[in-house]
């Protein structure tokens, strides 16, 4: 790492000093690239895979089928009983709901921590900033037995344990990150609103939730790749073949280890990840400065 | 938990500059704004009872019982600390999970943060591409805990994998990796090691805060690049990496879906992947022992407040923050 240490504003040097500056950023720009490579070669292969016939699967070393196979896609779409298509709409409506429900509940309540004052907000700020390092699993077995106990788990709609919790703003990431959002917004504002006689919640509907819209959607695009991505709780709580999610649905390609069964699985990874990767396409910048908002400025 | 003491100055600070002017009324409208705020805060309170809270206790007292879902409420059979005990005396596969666990944590959080770290020193001093990228190496983040992933990532390193087909261009004979009980778990490290995106992100936004005058005076002072990284960077970025330790380490303790897939929900082979959530849930929900499966989740989260507050407690020693700007 000798190499890597910060620029320095170039020193008024002569022409020797700027071509060996020169060679230093080429040779920088070819371990980045490299780098690069290592990054992306598996997802490269994943996709060249997914294209390959099951001749080439065990015969094709290099990363690209010889020739395009789209068949892998029709198969495992019907690969089981159920159409995966039903498993991609699960999983879209469980996210999709993830998000409105995160938006809203998370919006609320970093409103009341961010600018109403009230009795006990530092202590109940406290327990919020808590449970952000309270692992899931640790709730998971309680949570399950409770959820149970209403009929909840297997009922009639089976996602209720995987929405209510998000409705009820338990997702303090976002409640956090929306917090420091808001503490960016002028205070003027909210005094202007409030001399033209606006209560609390007129300053929420009028001025804080129009002016939140960066961090609405920041918070909307991490709970869907989030949602869309996450196993645990879905895995603990769906047990109808038809009720399932993708990632619950993909773990069943385990269980048929034959070789056939490897690009249709492969195919469907591709399939189940390309939501994930449009997202990343379109709001690249975003979920990096929401990272950022969200880690640093504390 | 600390990041509480780093908030309430600011808290403190808007309790003070956001009490309005002398205005009539003004005792009514905070007794309304104090209403209003339990008004907004009421979704939260009620999930902190209902969904953290309640299920907490719940929780700390199924871990005394040998509970299983099957046995009605008033049958349930309170057996003192038998859960402990046979965790923490006769129950050889728990010590295993720990064992894997913190070994897992021990060698990829560091790596995966020296990676992190090293690429973000390449990348701020780019000046060109440096968005894009930033974005490529980011996306593993994005997709690296997915079970579509994992699925590809145990394929990789099976037999005939790229893995092996990459060693074969050195006349390298592989094997398959993740069924090896000596590598499984190495294989999963390197998965983690993968999603070095997220924590190189955190570190680029930090380099780009160090002020650069504090190399200008390095300089000056004779200070070469080993120096300069040591004296200025390294301090200057602690806060950046002490956020990123603790966060990594409390990821790395958690990791479920990649073991998961690699094992087929067991653990294997060999109990070589027997993270400590997977082995939560193998009692909890296919042996159905929540009663002990409960004791584990009270000794890890345990576990997990204790590494913080070590975290936490050392950090004095090693984190340099600078005065007076807490942005």
């Amino acid at each position: 790492m000798a190499h890597s240490t910060v620029v320095l504003r170039p020193s008024p040097a002569g022409r020797p000093a700027r071509l060996a500056r020169h060679g230093r950023g080429l040779g920088r720009v070819l371990v980045l690239l490299a780098i690069l490579a290592i990054v992306l070669y598996p997802l490269v292969w994943m996709v060249g895979t997914a294209f390959k016939s099951p001749t080439e699967i065990v015969s094709n070393v290099s990363v690209l089928p010889k020739e395009f196979t789209p068949s892998n896609f029709t198969e495992g779409w019907r690969h089981f009983d159920v159409n995966f298509g039903r498993f991609f709409l699960n999983s879209v409506m469980v996210a999709g709901l993830t998000v409105v429900a995160n938006a809203t509940s998370c919006l609320v309540t970093a409103y009341a921590f961010a600018r109403l004052r009230f009795r006990l907000r530092g202590f109940w700020f406290a327990i919020m900033i808590g449970t952000l390092l309270l692992p899931q699993h640790v709730l998971i077995v309680p949570q399950f037995i409770l959820f149970k106990q209403f009929d909840w788990v297997g009922g009639p709609w089976p996602y209720l344990p995987l929405i209510v919790p998000q409705v009820l703003a338990t997702e303090a990431f976002f409640v956090f990150l929306m917090v420091q959002f808001m503490r960016g917004i002028p205070r003027e504002l909210d005094e202007a609103a409030k001399i033209d006689g606006a209560s609390p919640y007129g300053v929420f509907w009028h001025v804080i939730v129009p002016l939140s819209r960066p961090a609405l959607v920041t918070t909307a695009i991490f709970s869907f790749i989030w949602t869309w991505n996450e196993f645990f709780r879905q895995l603990v709580y769906l047990s109808d073949l038809e009720d399932y999610t993708i990632p619950v649905a993909m773990t069943l390609f385990i269980d048929s280890t034959g070789q056939s069964a490897i690009g249709p699985m492969f195919a469907m990874s591709v399939l189940s990840l390309l939501p994930v990767f449009l997202f990343f396409l379109a709001f690249q910048r975003l979920l990096v400065e929401g990272i950022n908002t969200a880690g640093l400025k504390g | 938990m600390a990041l509480t003491t780093a908030e309430s100055p600011a808290v403190r600070a808007t309790e003070t500059a956001g009490i309005p002017t002398k205005r009539r009324g003004s005792r009514r409208s905070s007794r309304r704004e104090g209403i209003a705020g339990y008004v907004f805060l009421s979704p939260w309170l009620l999930g902190l009872m209902g969904i953290t809270a309640i299920p907490m206790l719940l929780s700390l007292y199924l871990s005394f019982t040998s509970y299983d879902v099957l046995t009605p409420w008033n049958e349930v059979e309170w057996i003192g600390l038998e859960n402990y005990r046979r965790m923490f005396t006769s129950d050889l596969s728990y010590w295993h999970s720990v064992q894997v666990t913190v070994m897992f944590a021990l060698i990829a959080v560091p790596l995966k943060l020296a990676a992190a770290l090293g690429v973000a020193l390449l990348l701020n001093r780019e000046r060109r591409g440096v968005g894009l990228f930033r974005g490529f190496f980011y996306l593993p983040s994005l997709i690296g805990g997915s079970v579509a992933l994992a699925i590809v990532w145990v394929a990789m390193f099976n037999r005939d994998g790229a893995f092996n087909g990459f060693l074969h261009l050195f006349g390298i004979e592989g094997k398959p990796w993740v069924n090896d009980p000596d590598w499984a778990l190495e294989t999963l490290m390197v998965l983690a090691i993968w999603q070095f995106g997220a924590p190189m992100v955190i570190f680029l936004a930090g380099l780009k805060q160090v002020p650069i005058e504090l190399y200008e005076a390095a300089a000056v002072d004779g200070a070469g690049r080993w120096r300069q990284f040591w004296s200025v960077t390294l301090p200057m970025l602690s806060p950046v990496i002490f956020f990123n330790l603790v966060l990594e380490t409390i990821n790395g303790f958690q990791g479920f879906t990649a073991a998961f897939v690699l094992s087929n929900g067991t653990g294997g082979p060999i109990d070589s992947t027997l993270m400590y959530t997977l082995n939560l849930y193998i009692k909890g929900f296919t042996e159905y022992e929540m009663g002990y499966a409960s004791a584990m989740a009270w000794v890890f989260l345990i576990a997990i407040a204790l590494i913080t507050a070590v975290f936490f407690s050392t950090g004095r020693f090693w984190v340099h923050y600078s005065d007076g700007d807490d942005r």
